[in-house]
């Protein structure tokens, strides 16, 4: 025989499962006769003299008030299927899965009468347009708050282009040709180079520039990468002839953070 | 002297109607609201009590032109002859009598794939009791759209008023299904269909 405590919780437990399962069918548009009704309220019933709590008592009314939402789903269930309206939803998945899209366009067609209606300015929209029309600011004014400067129309030199940064001096290829020679130049009998000793430049502008054309020369076959994980120390390794690897090999890309920060780290520690 | 009294009174109430039946009109093709359609009681305002008369004598004349007055009545229609106070509620609204032909949905910027998907997601909510989840309609509709389509189109229905949509994702027949679409034709034409109009694939 289970004690007083025990059996409350366990009365508690079976209520919140009554609330659970009812709201599901309610929410799920399950079949309501799929919960048995008597069965459960008889559970409520041999509850209810163990309920002493405000709170307890709340579950209880809650619960009945679940399994009363059920019976008038259990209503409404009835008096669909006995309207001509009813059809068995099994059915009707089955006939619209094998239906082609055109078949049931065409038969919608037939059952659809779309509605027939003039649309037309009425007086509360003009009224809006009025009050909008008289917020706005005159012409001048608006046109004198988004004007830019003028300036002379006219051709611009290729020398004015790369004063503005727009166009480089000397060809991509050609920038990236020169790169690789300084690479191979710079690395010594282990034919390979630290990262930074080879982007590492005087302004953190340059180092970025070289930074951005190394990862070129890294793409386009002309070198690649050494990564010591443990001692976090890359190497640039130049190759004699570009290497076309694209589609011989699977490309990894590397990240590698060249921040203002970084940059200032090297350049300490480069003068030290 | 009595024959042309008559005749002249015959006369009056002739033009009487002639002349509700031209507001009758403007009331229901002019759309003055958010939504198309004219309820009941701003008939009765604007006509007056004879609305339903008013609005009979229309349908007939529409009839030529392949159009109808279409009466929604708040809840389930009434199966016998509706009461002043349930026309009152109702909103009237002006649909085609007949079907469109899949030429002129096209005229109407609706795709044969957006028909379809309407056709489906109607189909099962009047199946399932006027309510399905959403869930359940997109993967009914994933059999018959490709899938980006599914979301978008599902929105599209929701918006032109054809579903609504509850908090816990429940899909329901909404205002214009009820004013436009013949549910219990719909189900009719589905549950006809034999095998040998099927898909093949």
């Amino acid at each position: 025989m289970s004690s007083r405590p025990q059996k409350k919780k366990q009365g508690n437990e079976r209520l919140q499962r009554i609330i659970d399962l009812s709201r599901a069918v309610e929410e799920r548009g399950l079949d309501p006769f799929q919960v048995d009704v008597d069965d459960l309220i008889a559970v409520v019933h041999e509850y209810f003299p163990e309920w002493e709590t405000i709170d307890e008592f709340s579950l209880d009314a809650e619960a009945v008030n679940r399994l009363a939402s059920v019976i008038k789903l259990q209503g409404e269930w009835v008096s669909h299927r006995s309207t001509s309206l009813y059809t068995d939803p099994f059915l009707v998945e089955e006939k619209l899965r094998k239906l082609s899209r055109e078949s049931l366009a065409r038969l919608f067609l037939n059952a659809w009468h779309p509605i027939v209606e003039l649309e037309q300015i009425s007086s509360y929209s003009l009224i809006e347009a009025v009050k909008y029309w008289q917020s706005l600011l005159p012409l001048d004014e608006r046109w004198t708050k988004t004007t830019g400067l003028k300036t002379e129309l006219g051709a611009a030199s290729r020398d004015e282009l790369i004063m503005q940064r727009i166009m480089s001096e000397k060809a991509f290829t050609e920038e990236l040709e020169v790169l690789w020679r300084e690479l191979r130049g710079k690395v010594g009998e282990s034919q390979k180079i630290l990262y930074w000793e080879f982007v590492g430049a005087d302004t953190y502008e340059e180092t970025s520039r070289r930074a951005y054309m190394t990862s070129f020369l890294i793409t386009y076959g002309y070198a690649t990468f050494e990564v010591h994980r443990l001692e976090e120390e890359i190497y640039i390794i130049p190759f004699d002839k570009p290497r076309s690897l694209v589609g011989k090999k699977q490309s990894v890309s590397v990240p590698v953070s060249v921040s203002y920060e970084e940059w200032r780290r090297w350049r300490e520690h480069k003068h030290d | 002297m009595e024959t042309l009294e008559r005749t002249q009174a015959r006369l009056s109430k002739k033009a009487l109607y002639l002349r509700k039946l031209k507001r009758a009109t403007h009331l229901l093709f002019y759309r003055r609201h958010r939504r198309p359609g004219v309820k009941g009681w701003e008939l009765r305002k604007r006509l007056g009590s004879d609305y339903p008369k008013v609005i009979g004598l229309l349908d007939a004349y529409l009839e030529k032109l392949d159009l109808q007055v279409r009466t929604v009545f708040e809840g389930d229609p009434p199966s016998d002859k509706p009461t002043l106070e349930q026309l009152d509620r109702a909103r009237f609204f002006i649909t085609l009598r007949g079907g469109l032909t899949p030429k002129e949905t096209k005229l109407s910027g609706w795709r044969i794939d957006d028909i379809a998907g309407l056709a489906i997601a109607i189909s099962l909510i009047i199946s399932k009791k006027g309510k399905a989840s959403r869930d359940d309609v997109e993967n009914m509709l994933r059999d018959k759209l490709p899938g980006w389509r599914v979301d978008i189109n599902l929105d599209r229905y929701v918006r032109a008023g054809y579903l609504a949509q509850d908090e816990n994702k429940q899909l329901y027949l909404d205002w214009r299904t009820r004013a436009e679409v013949d549910e219990k034709a719909l189900v009719d034409l589905l549950m006809a269909v034999e095998g040998t109009k099927q898909q093949k694939s």
